[in-house]
Formats: C-alpha cells, structure tokens, sequence
C-alpha cells in the first residue's frame, strides 16, 4: 500500500484503480465496437428515418451514452498519463489536467443532450 | 552522514526520433499513445458533431451525407478508421500481455507485427467498404 502521507498531488505511480478502469471501459468499448462495426459493415447505407430510429430506443440510447462515457474515462485516463510523462512543471501539468477534464466533462454532457434530444 | 544534497541518478537518455528504428514492439506502442492523442484532440469533437449535425435535422442528415461522400474527407475518416482500430487491436494484445499471455520476448514481437497487420488490413477492408 502506498503511504498516504506520502502523496505527492500531481505524482504517479499509484494508479491501480486507473490502471482497472481503463482496462475496464477499454472491454466496453471494444464489445460495443464490435457490435456497431458488424452492423455498418453489412447494411448497405442507412437513411435518416433509420438513423433517427435507432437512436429512439432507449437500450440503444443507454448503450450509445455507456459507450461515450468510456471513451472519455479512457480518455481522462489516458491523457493524464502523456501529460505526467511529458509535462514536468507542476503547475502547467494540473492546468493541463483541469482543462481536460473540463472538456471530458462537457463532452459528456454535450452526448446526452444530444442522444436524448434525438 | 547522507550529504544534505543528494546528487541524482544519472538516467539513460534516448533521443532518436527516428520511429523506424523502433522494433516492432516499440512502434506499436508509440503509435498506440500517439492515435490515442490524436483521437482526444480530433475524433472526439467530430464525432459528437457529426452526431448532433445528422440526429438534428434531414437537411442536416444530407449535408453530413454529401460532406462524406467527397474523396479527401473519406482518406480523413480513414485515417481515424486506423487511429481506432490500430489503437484497438494494440489496446487487446496490452490485455492480452496483461494476463501473462505472450511476454516473452519473440511472441511480444510477432504479436506486434500480427497487431499492425489487423489495423492496416481491417483499415482497407473499411476503405473498400466506403468507396
């Protein structure tokens, strides 16, 4: 167990609970892919009377939001990483970090106003 | 006694650029952060206003709908077509590695090469699809 005491805010090296996340929604995205890629690859085009319909049902809806959210967890995830492998001053890292988190989060947001406003 | 100001561990430094140097491994994983990134930054945005854009409105439908239709756009979707399935398949053999299945030194190597192979081959057969 890492020493709580000994936490440095913007540290690395204790991202267990990252590290299952990641892998966590990289599972969901993968299966949801899977399911999305198949289909696209076999209907020969889709019309908008289609399209609005798929995003009317709601298990479809709640897969599509499951989806994005991941995405922007791995994303969260990811991107903090590069940011403490090549961003060294303090400052300019946490900056860097709100600023996409802000943009996760707005993100997430945005995806359910227009998943529902469909 | 610890002298006060400890001098710190000289590391190894690596600075060649060069990605084509990299062994397969290497490569794969750079590219696996570099399509990552470039998805954050790029694919993201896009996909949640393509989204917006065709669920909006018909008229909005057949404007994405021409938009796609033009050559330079769909080598774009391809490029983000590579990024994600690149990213995918590097993205399952790193779970794979994680569960001790293939880390040795040889099956890393060819699991690298067979990982490159899907995302280039899996992007063409996309690439015939939308052409």
């Amino acid at each position: 167990m890492v020493n709580a005491a000994k936490k440095i805010p913007v540290g690395a090296h204790y991202g267990w609970q990252d590290w299952l996340a990641q892998r966590v929604t990289a599972v969901i995205m993968v299966l949801f892919s899977a399911v999305i890629i198949g289909f696209f690859m076999l209907k020969s085009g889709v019309n908008y009377v289609e399209w609005k319909e798929l995003f009317r049902l709601q298990l479809f809806r709640i897969l599509a939001l499951l989806f994005l959210l991941s995405v922007y967890y791995h994303a969260w995830i990811g991107i903090k990483d590069v940011l403490m492998d090549y961003i060294k001053p303090a400052g300019i890292r946490v900056g860097l970090q709100v600023a996409v988190l802000l943009f996760l989060l707005a993100c997430s947001i945005w995806s359910v106003t227009i998943i529902w406003g469909a | 006694m610890p002298s006060p100001q400890p001098v710190p561990r000289q590391r190894p430094k690596y600075y060649d650029l060069n990605l084509l140097h990299l062994p397969m491994p290497g490569l794969v994983s750079i590219f696996h952060r570099i399509t990552g990134v470039v998805m954050f930054l790029f694919l993201i945005p896009a996909v949640l206003f393509v989204l917006q854009g065709t669920l909006g409105s018909e008229a909005g439908f057949n404007q994405w709908k021409s938009i796609f239709s033009q050559p330079i756009v769909k080598l774009i979707v391809l490029g983000f077509v590579w990024s994600y399935l690149h990213h995918l398949f590097a993205g399952i053999r790193y779970l794979l590695l994680d569960i001790h299945v293939g880390v040795e030194l040889q099956p890393a190597r060819t699991s690298a090469r067979i990982v490159l192979a899907l995302g280039l081959m899996a992007t063409i057969l996309v690439g015939v699809r939308i052409w």
